[in-house]
């Protein structure tokens, strides 16, 4: 009896390691433990035994049992386990093929460098203005203290469409807008689009500019250089020196051009900034006096000041961009580099 | 303003090197542009006398030639030049001289013939950019000297780039007097003493336009050598500052410009007919000018007139009859002042800048003018003899400038400069740029002198402080001020973010010209007739757009000749409608798609993009701005648009853009290989945005039903949405087309759409009894009104 038991374990556990599959097995088990089965058999002979023998001989046939049931269970484990591991490795991909659907387009250059500009000047207050492109005479020149006769007109080669009416020159007219608008205290900026007549590799019709205006009863000329110090060294992320130099604009005085240390050679001197050490970012000045009385700001109460800058030049230093036509051929080749 | 170094150092010779004093001078508002060696370095070259010329027996072009260079031998030398001739003193590099790229002279053979050194041109010294022939030497230049002695060619150029309110810098003694203040150095003019008369002739001056003029000087010079010739240094100070010598005349009025800033005239004494007469034109008048060119003056210009009419454009350019030529012996030296107001802008009408009106526009001394014609006239006696008369000067002194005393406050240094200025140096600045200033208590008041015309109120004394203090000192503080919160509207929204989302939606951002070919706006919009500049940069760029579309499609071109197959540009900027009322300036958003939906990719077959994948993107932004419900797209023609392929889009009934398939002319005549779909959006209605509110939602569960009818063809879907909302408008809460399908099983005519309907009810589960009777009301409705039927 002990050793057909023994046996049928031995075969039990061959048929289990034997089973390919899940049926197969299952077969197995029927075989072993189902209704019918050899061990089931066993149990069935039980009665046969005397009630000595029947406890001893039961357990042992139960023992038996429990490890039949225990390798096929094992056996059940594994080759589920080889089951799902086929199907996990039928079902392996090639991670590096690219991703599907649409790709990102990107925001032109001048775009990105006018939304840094704003963001920086928005933390102090600024708010973003805008003027009309197509301007009259007198918010363009008249009130910015350039009569008709004035010599600083032959530096901008105006668009015009009649005698009073041009293309803006420069975003200054929306300070004149605002400042006809609004009584200080006044922080705001206006990029936008300004045009000269002059295309050569280093004049485009159309350029940018954003120009900034602070109004206020205490607004110094000491102030315009810290918040120029301020943008210049936030914009290009780093701790450049910026110098304002003497400099000429019929609306404001006292006036400066700004200058940045080269950001290219940080002031050493290269081809960027021509062998100086430093770039030409701007100009800048306090409001001039007349420039407040043609809108009506008292200056002996309120002093301010402006500023007006190129933006291709910022793009232009910030992404090493070598060619001004770029900006507007709209070269996808190029455009995708701004991603 | 280009000048030569040496000749300002004649006046001020501060003890700094020329990078220093270039620095000096940017940091004073005069910016220098560029500092060049006014000759090449060069060496080895002295003044030779060519003493023979004989033809070479091997070549027609070469000569040979005996050169006295001032050695212990004669030199034989080689030479090609056309101008070399017995007599002639010119620069000869000896053997061992080196000139500029390291170039150096050695004994050597042309075409069999020993040659010991080199006879030079201006262009191989580095003098000229070009030059015809050897550079001629006076017949007195000492030979064997060394030329860069002889011609002191150890000098710089400095060129400055002056703004307009700087004319009292455009000549030597303005840069000298700046020179002189910013290093506290003695000014010294050159001396040159009166002229006396040894003539009387004179000349009957009158000014009939006294406020243009208020100041007319002049002299009588007869008896000068119409063969003399400038003399060498004038003509290497005339070049210095890029002036060519032209004559003994002009050059010495050339001179005195440079050197005081006075701009003169020297008329031919004898072709001018009686006194002269400083007038407006008259009506028809005309003028040859100088350069050749006639002029018919108008009543605004200012002329120096005798009986036969006017002579010269004052204080622009002389007149071709009475100029001075070869053979002029007696002139008439003219120097006076011209207001700025009367010379601005007068030679720009005729299309003429001179040297003259250049500096006349911006402002000359009205105290200059005796002493730039004593100066001159000693020139004229000392080059080229003669004798003069007496000076004569007429003057208005009522309409001389009067410099008007300014009130300078401490407290407005401060207050302007944001620091204290030491107040010592405030009188000692003010004096040294030649101001009258007196201390009125705590302040001043200040009288600019009258070389200066850009100071007039206090700022500009105030700029004159910090700029002589040192712009570099200038701190730089951090403004304070009252914070105060901005208004900000929650429904609003951004430009920004309305890129963002067509960025993420695969486009990218151009930027193209506001001005546009005409050809190109009429095709696209001829309906409407655009701004026009007067003066275009180009025929391509000549009148504003009234869309955005003629930019964007020139960009698709562009693109698609550089092999581009798949386009989507957007950009957002000003459109210029011409409207009864003005001008309409309206910001708009416009788009462009051209070829495939999707990127090239695996796994994705290729379809080319559609209208309704435009629509995507544009309801995408209506959606952003909370507008997608409302906004309604209707069917219509637009001239750039296939006809069939395009709608307007409104909102609140007004129209707030296009949208559409480009029109297959518009394609061909762009010779596009396909063609694009293009949208504009005005941007006002977009900004506004909305701002969400929230309604309940229902805690039933809702029924979805999907229904599929057959309709005529040509049923636009939004009619069949309306009928079908109006069906059971109390529970639809959604209605949604899911398939549109036409072709095997539905007639030619007609489309089957299949619908998916929500519905529900806040208060309540539906029925079936309710919801089948609601479907049930809604066929009927399509079925009536639209003729639907119920497809199988």
């Amino acid at each position: 009896m002990q050793d057909e038991l023994q046996q049928q374990l031995t075969q039990a556990k061959a048929a289990a390691a034997q089973a390919t599959d899940l049926a197969a097995l299952d077969q197995v088990r029927v075989h072993y433990l189902g209704k019918k089965g050899a061990l089931t058999e066993h149990m069935k002979q039980l009665g046969k035994l005397s009630p000595d023998e029947r406890p001893k001989v039961g357990a042992q046939i139960n023992i038996i049992k429990e490890q039949v049931q225990q390798a096929i269970e094992e056996r059940k484990l594994a080759l589920q386990q080889a089951v799902l591991e086929a199907r996990l490795s039928s079902e392996s991909i090639d991670v590096t093929l690219p991703g599907r659907g649409q790709y990102s387009g990107g925001l032109h250059p001048v775009t990105r460098v006018l939304s840094r500009i704003e963001a920086l000047f928005t933390q102090l207050g600024f708010t973003v203005e805008e003027g009309p492109e197509v301007e009259d005479d007198f918010h363009n020149f008249e009130a910015l203290n350039i009569p008709p006769t004035h010599p600083a007109r032959a530096m901008h080669d105006t668009f015009y469409f009649d005698a009073g009416t041009l293309l803006r020159t420069h975003t200054s007219p929306v300070q004149i807008r605002a400042m006809e608008k609004q009584q200080p205290p006044l922080r705001l900026i206006a990029p936008g689009r300004v045009y000269r007549c002059d295309y050569d590799q280093t004049h485009s019709p159309m350029f940018h500019q954003v120009e900034g205006l602070m109004v206020d009863e205490d607004v110094s000329f000491a102030d315009l250089k810290g918040v120029l110090d301020d943008f210049l060294r936030n914009f290009f992320e780093g701790d450049f020196k910026v110098r304002f130099r003497p400099s000429y604009f019929p609306f404001t005085e006292p006036s400066a051009e700004v200058d940045v240390q080269c950001v290219m050679c940080s002031g050493r001197g290269c081809r960027s900034c021509k062998q100086t050490g430093w770039l030409e970012v701007g100009g800048c000045g306090m409001v001039h006096p007349h420039v407040f009385k043609a809108v009506g700001i008292d200056s002996e109460r309120y002093t301010g000041f402006a500023f007006g800058m190129g933006v291709e030049r910022l793009a232009m230093l910030r992404y090493g961009v070598n060619d001004l036509r770029l900006f507007f051929e709209n070269d996808l080749r190029f455009l995708e580099q701004f991603r | 303003m280009k000048f030569s170094e040496q000749w300002l150092r004649e006046w001020v010779n501060p003890a700094i090197d020329n990078d220093t004093l270039s620095a000096q001078l940017t940091m004073a508002g005069l910016e220098v542009d560029a500092v060049s060696p006014v000759a090449d370095a060069f060496e080895g070259v002295v003044v030779g006398e060519v003493l023979q010329v004989e033809p070479h027996p091997d070549a027609d072009k070469l000569r040979i030639c005996q050169v006295n260079a001032g050695q212990d031998e004669v030199l034989n030398i080689v030479c090609g030049a056309d101008n070399v001739r017995v007599g002639l003193r010119v620069p000869t590099a000896l053997i061992g001289a080196i000139l500029a790229d390291d170039f150096k002279i050695k004994k050597s053979k042309l075409r069999g013939v020993e040659s010991f050194g080199m006879l030079c041109s201006a262009k191989e010294l580095g003098l000229a950019e070009n030059s015809a022939g050897l550079l001629e030497l006076p017949a007195d230049a000492p030979v064997g000297a060394n030329i860069r002695e002889y011609l002191q060619l150890d000098d710089v150029t400095f060129e400055l780039g002056l703004t307009p309110n700087r004319g009292d810098c455009l000549s030597i003694a303005g840069i000298a007097r700046e020179v002189g203040v910013i290093n506290h150095c003695a000014v010294t003019v050159p001396a040159i003493p009166p002229v006396q008369a040894d003539i009387t002739d004179s000349l009957q001056l009158k000014i009939s336009a006294p406020a243009d003029c208020p100041r007319y000087a002049g002299r009588v010079i007869r008896g000068i050598n119409p063969q003399a010739s400038t003399p060498v240094w004038m003509v290497e100070r005339l070049r210095r500052s890029g002036i060519r010598s032209l004559g003994v005349a002009v050059d010495i009025t050339n001179y005195l410009l440079l050197e005081t800033g006075q701009p003169m005239h020297a008329f031919d004494l004898n072709k001018l007919k009686g006194g002269l007469d400083v007038r407006r034109a008259r009506a028809g008048e005309t003028l040859v000018l100088l350069n050749g060119n006639t002029v018919e003056l108008d009543a605004e210009t200012l002329v120096i007139a005798d009986e036969h009419g006017p002579q010269a454009m004052a204080g622009v350019m002389g007149g071709a009859a009475t100029a001075v030529d070869n053979n002029t012996v007696d002139i008439f030296l003219e120097s006076a002042f011209f207001s700025p107001e009367a010379i601005v802008g007068r030679a720009r009408r005729y299309g003429l800048h001179t040297d003259s009106s250049h500096r006349f526009e911006r402002g000359v001394a009205h105290s200059l003018q005796g002493e730039a014609l004593e100066r001159a006239s000693a020139l004229f006696i000392q080059i080229a003899g003669g004798s003069a008369g007496p000076v004569i000067d007429v003057k208005h002194n009522e309409y001389l400038p009067v410099r008007k005393a300014i009130d300078l406050r401490r407290t407005r240094i401060k207050r302007v400069l944001g620091f204290d200025l030491p107040v010592e140096n405030v009188e000692d600045v003010l004096v040294r740029l030649g101001m009258q200033v007196e201390a009125v208590a705590e302040n001043w008041r200040v009288t600019p002198p009258a070389w200066r015309f850009d100071i007039s109120i206090e700022e500009d004394l105030i700029e004159e402080l910090m700029r002589i203090h040192g712009y570099d000192k200038l701190p730089g503080l951090r403004p304070t001020t009252i914070l105060q919160m901005a208004p900000v509207g929650e429904g609003n929204i951004d430009t920004s973010q309305l890129r963002r989302l067509l960025v993420t939606r695969g486009y990218q951002e151009a930027i193209t010209y506001s001005f546009v070919a005409p050809d190109l706006q009429k095709l696209l919009d001829p309906e409407l007739e655009p701004l026009a500049l007067a003066n275009p940069i180009s025929a391509e760029m000549a009148v504003m757009r009234t869309m955005l579309w003629p930019g964007l499609l020139q960009a698709l071109v562009y693109n698609t000749n550089r092999q581009q197959e798949r386009v989507r540009l957007f950009e957002s900027g000003l459109r210029f409608l011409p409207a009864r009322d003005g001008l309409l300036q309206e910001r708009v958003i416009a788009g462009l798609i051209y070829g495939d939906v999707m990127p090239e990719q695996w796994g994705e077959p290729a379809q080319r993009a559609d209208f309704f994948d435009l629509k995507a993107d544009v309801e995408a932004l209506l959606a952003l701005a909370g507008l997608d419900r409302e906004a309604r797209f209707i069917a219509a023609a637009h001239p750039a648009l296939h006809p069939g392929q395009s709608a307007r889009i409104e909102h609140e009934g007004k129209p707030i853009g296009w949208i559409g398939s480009l029109h297959p002319v518009v394609v061909e005549k762009l010779d596009l290989p396909a063609s694009a779909l293009v949208f504009e959006l005005l941007l006002e209605p977009l900004l506004r945005g909305r701002l969400p509110t929230s309604r309940e939602i229902s805690r039933f569960p809702a029924v979805r039903r999907d229904i599929a009818i057959v309709i005529e063809h040509s049923i636009q879907l939004d009619i069949v949405m309306d009928v079908a909302r109006r069906g059971a408008p109390e529970i639809l809460r959604e209605l949604k087309l899911f398939d549109l399908y036409t072709g095997k099983g539905i007639d030619s005519g007609s489309k089957s759409l299949a619908l998916r309907l929500t519905l529900s009810d806040d208060s309540r589960t539906l029925t079936d009894v309710e919801v089948d009777t609601a479907i049930n009301n809604i066929l009927t409705a399509l079925r009536k009104e639209l003729g639907a039927t119920l497809r199988d």
